[in-house]
């Protein structure tokens, strides 16, 4: 791809990038959010028509007009949302749009062929083709989307996010298979936030920023702080900054909690001052525990205390308690899209937000400008809907909506999921301000999840770790490392 | 993406395309009005349509729907839908010309039904609607049934025992001051009224809901559950009841519509009123700007979409369109905005 464009109006979203891939070579490509990778790889695959530039593909001009024909000219995209239909079979979903057909009849001996054909080719013949699809696991999924891409003659591969839903052990059974894509010439372009993905998997690199390469490398030459310099333009020292904090009372308590299958018989003690990381698997019940403990989810036995109250409670009344949750899963729990800024923020407390306990719109609004400021939400004013932001930025609504209603428990479920660099610093700093207080504001005591172990260690003074639903006993962070968290987290321990 | 780009510093309202701002939704109902009305307006001979008479007229047919639609405006900005609203405006009908015709003799006066005796009977009326509003919330919140298949089912349960309740035949209360809610107010000594009482109701109906929806948690509460019913009970919203209280409301509205039905009929209680409604009056919310989707939806918008489709009936008669180019139309004007609606969707994005 030589010197493309792409404008959106008066933005321009791509200025003219260089990208070159190899048959037999893992590109990554990496950059804040909104850098323009995600145009880029639309222009590739045929979403979007480039206003400028040219592109190849094996010597020949290449212009796909729209995705089908990209993927016809064998280029393929793996999103990170996958784009498999859950209620049909593995066999079906590999074959959609390409089903051999005998007599105008579907041949379904044949069908099941090349979808096995085509498993076996990723590495995973086990995967049943009579399944369906949305009873698989999200690793699985993923297999049956990139088996598709290879049933249907596609030499670039363009992984977008890939390991975002991913479990620890699941990311290694993907990068497995990557390095057998490569083995067997075909091209690879590997979209990430995690740069040490990056550097394990991809052999190139080329960094995104503002619309424009400002790097590319081999990655055996380059040093992580050097590319995430590059990302954002600016030296980063201080990505998890962790200031004195002092512990106070116990905030939230619970001892033997049991949910519906998982967790269970669960026991932590947070206190004011403090953030306790729970490090675990997917699945392993990290999300369960915080629903549990918010009232999303059912408790079966337990105790539970969160400030003066005791017991199970339902979501309004946690709010009122002092308690508030960030899910994990922006698009379809984490915020309403359609809704605004300002009605994301203040949903759960309305109160005083106008005379004679109404809630007018302007209220709405000067309660959420002070949290946008704060947290630099970019937007064009409270009122725009959510769906226009970037993730990084909707990301800080959902934060902001803990600040609004001022809760001391915050239970953050996978913070900075899905969020570039130079969010995820602010998203750190933020958690750091929030523990520590200050001299108007009582520290807040915090228990996050997460599954990026660099991000625990940094910002966390506690660690426990879930494992298939049983959580062990918290450790001072210094006592932690990557591959004690791992063992642990994985039962070898 | 674009969006994320552009620098903060920009103002507000510049480099933000004309069709972003809020006020296009309801200004182009407006002019979907205007259009349809002036198209009559022109057509009709001898400027008939827009005689002070007729536009009494017009406002008076799209009463009824409105007023129904007002709660309907409400279940579909909370995600559900409302198919038993044209079934509880018979309940209403039938109710309440029940209490006329059952009057005690105290409160049978030469003249008709006594007017204490007629309010009770238009609050029996109102209640037992609302009530049945509340029962299809119950019902839809506790089975976790969807709303369409609870009001599918209660849009017959509902006419049934509005059937039970007249013992299957048209009730012929006597007269009383209920029949006069509609009766034309031009040309007569309350004049000064410039509309009947019943579309005044409507009116004070709409800007009520209109508040409520706006400047009330529980209105924004409605918003946010249809918008997002998981984001919704994340920040500690009642689902159970804020949908109770939504259908509770679209029975209400219901429930008032009949009674004006009632008036419109000139005091009949028709055993069939009503029916083929519910189909109106989401036709009303759709052509507002409502969404199915939930989350989106106006009481003003609903109000000028149920007088696009009575100005539609009573311009396609007059204009001596017959009944099936009238119907296609209005179809045709239910696709269109939507359709513009979701163009305009897909431009912000």
């Amino acid at each position: 791809m030589r010197g493309l464009h792409k404008r959106f109006g008066t933005t321009v979203a791509l200025a003219g990038v260089d990208l070159t891939v190899q048959a037999g070579e893992v590109h990554g490509l990496v950059g804040e959010n909104g850098a323009g990778k995600s145009t880029l790889m639309k222009v590739l695959s045929g979403a979007y028509e480039p206003d400028d530039g040219r592109m190849w593909l094996d010597g020949e001009p290449y212009r796909p007009r729209n995705p089908l024909e990209g993927r016809r000219r064998g280029v393929a995209m793996i999103y990170q949302e996958l784009s498999l239909a859950p209620h049909l079979t593995v066999t079906e979903n590999i074959l959609l749009g390409i089903e051999p057909t005998a007599w105008g009849l579907l041949s379904w001996p044949q069908m099941r062929r090349r979808a096995a054909a085509a498993l076996g080719e990723v590495g995973h013949p086990e995967i049943p083709t009579d399944a369906i699809v949305g009873h698989l696991s999200m690793v699985q999924q993923q297999l049956v989307e990139i088996a598709r891409s290879m049933a249907t003659g596609c030499r670039v591969l363009v992984f977008d996010e890939p390991t975002s839903s991913l479990a620890q052990t699941d990311v290694r059974c993907l990068f497995d298979l990557i390095r057998r894509l490569k083995q067997r010439q075909y091209a690879v372009v590997y979209i990430s936030h995690f740069l040490e993905e990056v550097r394990e998997i991809c052999d190139t690199f080329t960094v995104l920023r503002d619309g424009q390469g400002v790097g590319t490398g081999l990655t055996a030459d380059a040093g992580v702080n050097q590319i995430i310099s590059m990302m954002v333009g600016r030296e980063v020292k201080d990505l998890y900054p962790r200031s004195r904090r002092t512990a106070g009372e116990v905030l939230l308590e619970i001892e033997g909690l049991s949910g519906q299958t998982k967790p269970q018989d669960a026991s932590l003690a947070l206190r004011r001052g403090e953030v306790l990381g729970i490090a675990g698997l997917i699945g392993a019940g990290r999300t369960e525990l915080m629903r549990a403990i918010f009232g999303l989810d059912a408790v079966r036995s337990g105790r539970l205390r969160v400030g003066r109250y005791s017991g199970p409670a339902s979501p309004a009344r946690r709010w009122r308690q002092g308690a508030g949750f960030l899910s994990e899963d922006r698009k379809s729990e984490g915020l309403a899209q359609g809704l605004s800024v300002a009605d994301n923020v203040t949903l759960p407390r309305l109160e005083g937000l106008g005379p004679w306990r109404l809630v007018t719109p302007s209220g709405q609004d000067a309660a959420s400008r002070p949290w946008i400021d704060k947290l630099q939400l970019k937007c064009q004013s409270p009122r725009q809907p959510v769906t226009d932001l970037s993730g990084g930025n909707q990301q800080k609504v959902a934060v902001a909506r803990l600040l609004h209603a001022d809760v001391d428990v915050l239970l953050l479920d996978e913070p900075t999921r899905g969020i570039d660099v130079g969010s995820k610093a602010e998203v750190y700093r933020l958690i750091d301000e929030l523990a520590r207080g200050d001299e108007s504001r009582q520290p807040k005591a915090i228990l996050m999840v997460s599954s990026y172990l660099p991000e625990l260690l940094g910002v966390c003074d506690r660690i426990a770790v879930m494992s298939r639903g049983v959580l062990s006993e918290s450790r001072p962070t210094d006592q932690w490392d990557e591959r004690k968290l791992m063992l642990v987290a994985t039962g070898q321990e | 993406m674009s969006q994320t780009q552009e620098p903060q510093t920009e103002p507000v309202a510049a480099g933000r395309p004309f069709w972003h701002s809020p006020w296009v939704k309801p200004l182009a109902r407006l002019l979907a009005l205007a259009v349809v009305f002036s198209y009559f307006a022109v057509t009709v001979k001898e400027w008939r349509f827009i005689e002070k008479r007729n536009l009494e007229n017009v406002m008076v047919q799209s009463t009824v729907v409105a007023t129904a639609a007002i709660g309907a405006t409400l279940v579909i900005i909370s995600g559900g839908i409302d198919l038993s609203v044209g079934s509880l405006i018979g309940l209403s009908v039938i109710t309440t010309a029940w209490f006329l015709k059952n009057a005690p003799e105290g409160a049978q006066t030469p003249a008709g039904v006594a007017g204490y005796w007629a309010l009770l009977a238009m609050l029996a009326g109102v209640a037992l609607t609302t009530l049945a509003g509340c029962a299809n919330g119950i019902l839809i919140t506790s089975l976790r049934i969807v709303p369409f298949i609870v009001t599918l089912g209660s849009m017959q349960v509902v006419r049934g025992l509005a059937k039970g309740i007249a013992n299957e035949r048209y009730i012929y209360p006597p007269p009383s001051w209920v029949n006069k809610l509609m009766e034309p107010v031009l040309g007569t000594s309350h004049k000064w009224m410039l509309l009947p009482t019943g579309v005044w109701i409507m009116i004070l109906g709409a800007v009520l809901a209109g508040l409520f929806l706006r400047y009330t948690r529980l209105g924004r509460h409605i918003f946010a559950v249809g918008s997002n019913e998981q984001t919704a009970r994340l920040c500690g919203v009642s689902l159970r009841r804020t949908k109770i209280v939504v259908y509770m409301l679209a029975g209400f509205f219901a429930a008032t519509a009949g009674i004006l039905l009632y008036s419109y009929l000139g005091g009949t209680g028709d055993l069939t009123a009503g029916s083929g409604y519910e189909l109106l009056v989401i036709a009303a919310v759709v052509i507002g700007g409502g969404s199915l989707r939930g989350g989106e939806g106006s009481i003003m918008g609903t109000i000028i979409g149920a007088i696009i489709i009575a100005v539609l009936a009573a311009g396609c008669v007059q204009i001596g369109w017959a009944k099936w180019k009238q119907e296609a139309v209005t179809g045709g004007i239910i696709i269109a905005a939507v359709a513009i609606d979701q163009l305009r969707h897909r431009r912000m994005g």
